[in-house]
């Protein structure tokens, strides 16, 4: 069987060290700012250098960490509880709907399912306005449950996706024996599609956290300074003028940290939700 | 028969909260901002909670594309042209290089793939913060040459003023129709193969006409404005496009390469067999049978590009006029500005240039799964 692959008989080639060397370089290139953002948190403010920035701290100074962590604690709580709240919201919503869209398609739910996944494309400066006033006409404006509100509406067309694509692999003839049996729809959900839903649920939240976590545009324009996202908090951070490049620097550690952790530790479900939302069917 | 249709309406009323929602959520607050995009509500008494405003019909968008006082806004927009040109550009060729060079089964892959598609799980503005750094002007990327005993660069990643491929805006009316033929012509192209007449008649013909017309007819019509005003792709705008294309290359890295693993090994081997090269497998075989794949990342890519707003916000703040974007100027002119009019006109500016890509998608989708 001749594969392609010299590589992996481990013989050099000229190709296996021109594949070699051309991976070693993008490696470099993708891995150059995490390297520059941990050597430079772990400078004391008066070692940071423009001429020496790629140089390794003399020592390790790890100060910065628990200053950033001091800084932004208000705004790591608020993401916290948002992230849950609308991640719990949005993922039983989006079982639900996908439930109807793959299994109890009726008249008119294809154009409906289409309708929902153009929410997911527009620019959301389109709804910004709008969406500030209703917030602010029901009071919600300014903190928490606005911001949530907001993330579970616009993450309905993605997490609808998810699980409609995902029961879609759930054998149809499966649903219509539960029928037969006398199982309505409610308990063929609960009996049956529910508990094979474990996947989907972990993919669907995982691409939802993500999603939440990092967001920015509307933790901006929607929440007053107490509530802040971890997001608003670190641009305020790293925004001033005067600023100490530490502590951005090891603000941003810990905004990535918690979704780069879910994305090694849980690569494939993180994989597999961000294939999903390319709308691959 | 009776359970059967209590089913079906329990199906339907489990999805009508969701419908209600996307439907006032999208679809009203749509509508909302293209009516309050035609009044003209701002000013002092913007905030209050039922502000005055009265309809002024197009006159904000009539004033964003040749009123005097807009040419930010039409630097903007020429900017969030050349993002998205240059953020497609340079993360699906990216992208797929990465991918056909992991396609060869290296050691390592799976750590490889896990370096080139972390980023992709950062936030705007977390790379953002951290680019920002590495484009100083007297330290991070500029002063690596000097490692290998090269002079140092001084471009000014997020600061040059320089501008190159410029135009003069007074020719809108011409640049338009320079578009629409373009746009014409590459899909004629497109369906060539499939349906040359209708290719020719359609598209084609109307195509070349429609640009020589306008090369030949521009100096005669009217002008959008009374001065020459040029726009151009700004090298400011390189640092941040190299920031997202950093960033969102693992993605279509990822994309390609589930779409190469998809092909089986025996496609490839018959072609290797039949004296294909490596390189010829890949062109003639590998990236013409990932078209679908190629769409979705267009498609993603561009709606990306078009909300761009964290990274600029972060790596040059909201103020810099060289690197600006429609989607932040559409922020500080409602929240900043409190012009709210005027913030809602930009949206829907920014609404269809994205609808362009979109709607066609979306409803090819639709297509598609009807039939299915």
């Amino acid at each position: 069987m001749n594969t392609t692959n010299s590589t992996k008989a481990g013989i050099i080639t000229p190709r296996s060290v021109l594949l070699y060397g051309l991976l070693f370089l993008m490696a470099l290139f993708f891995l150059m700012p995490a390297y520059m953002a941990i050597i430079t948190a772990l400078k004391p403010p008066a070692e940071i250098n423009l001429s020496t920035a790629w140089e390794l701290p003399a020592k390790f100074h790890w100060s910065s960490f628990p200053e950033a962590l001091r800084l932004l604690k208000p705004n790591i709580v608020s993401s916290v509880i948002l992230t849950v709240c609308a991640t719990v919201l949005s993922t039983i919503l989006g079982s639900l709907n996908g439930y109807v869209f793959s299994k109890w398609k009726f008249k008119g739910s294809e154009l409906i399912f289409t309708l929902f996944l153009f929410g997911m494309f527009i620019p959301y400066q389109v709804i910004l306005i709008p969406l500030f006033q209703t917030l602010r006409a029901m009071n919600l404006y300014g903190g928490l449950p606005g911001l949530i509100l907001a993330h579970v509406v616009y993450g309905l067309p993605i997490t609808s996706l998810i699980f409609r694509n995902f029961y879609a692999q759930i054998p149809t003839a499966l649903v219509e024996s539960a029928r037969l049996d006398g199982a309505g729809f409610f308990s063929i959900y609960t009996r049956i599609v529910f508990p094979l839903s474990i996947p989907g649920f972990v993919v669907t939240s995982l691409w939802q956290v993500t999603q939440i976590w990092n967001e920015f545009l509307w933790g901006i324009c929607l929440t007053r300074h107490a509530d802040n996202p971890i997001t608003v908090g670190l641009a305020q951070l790293a925004g001033g003028q005067a600023v100490s490049w530490n502590l951005p620097m090891a603000g941003s550690i810990m905004a990535a940290a918690p979704v780069l952790a879910i994305y090694i530790f849980l690569g494939r479900y993180f994989i597999r939700g961000l294939l999903a939302g390319s709308v691959k069917e | 028969m009776r359970e059967a249709s209590r089913d079906r309406l329990q199906a339907f009323l489990t999805l009508l909260p969701s419908i209600i929602l996307i439907g006032i959520f999208v679809y009203g607050f749509i509508g909302n901002t293209i009516w309050i995009s035609m009044t003209n509500w701002g000013g002092d008494g913007a905030l209050a909670l039922n502000p005055e405003m009265q309809f002024v019909g197009l006159e904000n968008y009539i004033d964003l594309f040749t009123g005097f006082l807009s040419s930010g806004f039409r630097q903007d927009l020429v900017n969030a042209v050349y993002y998205s040109i240059m953020l497609l550009a340079g993360a699906i060729s990216l992208g797929m290089f990465i991918a056909i060079l992991l396609d060869q089964k290296p050691k390592g892959e799976d750590l490889l793939r896990t370096i080139f598609l972390y980023p992709m799980s950062l936030s705007f503005i977390v790379s953002g913060t951290i680019w920002r750094w590495l484009l100083a002007p007297q330290g991070g990327v500029n002063i690596l040459p000097t490692y290998i005993g090269l002079p140092a660069l001084d471009f000014k990643w997020t600061s040059s003023t320089r501008a190159v491929l410029e135009f003069n805006w007074q020719n809108l009316l011409q640049i338009f129709l320079y578009i629409a033929a373009f746009a014409l012509i590459l899909i004629g192209l497109w369906i060539l193969k499939s349906n040359p007449d209708r290719a020719v008649k359609r598209w084609l013909g109307p195509g070349v006409i429609i640009g020589l017309c306008a090369w030949l007819g521009g100096s005669l019509l009217p002008q959008a404005l009374f001065m020459e005003e040029t726009h151009g792709f700004n090298l400011a705008t390189l640092g941040i496009i190299i920031a997202t294309v950093w960033q969102y290359s693992g993605y279509t890295m990822a994309l390609y390469l589930a779409g190469f693993n998809g092909i089986s090994q025996d496609l490839r081997d018959a072609a290797m067999l039949d004296g294909a090269s490596e390189t010829a497998y890949y062109r003639h075989i590998a990236i013409p049978m990932l078209k679908p794949i190629t769409i979705s990342a267009v498609i993603i890519l561009s709606h990306i590009s078009l909300k761009m707003f964290d990274i600029i916000f972060a790596m040059t703040g909201p103020d810099n006029a060289q690197t600006g974007h429609p989607a932040l100027s559409m922020y500080m002119t409602t929240f900043r500005a409190n012009d709210f009019a005027r913030g809602a006109a930009i949206a829907i500016v920014l609404f269809m240039v994205a609808a362009l890509f979109i709607v066609p998608y979306v409803v090819s989708q639709y297509r598609q799964r009807a039939r299915g």
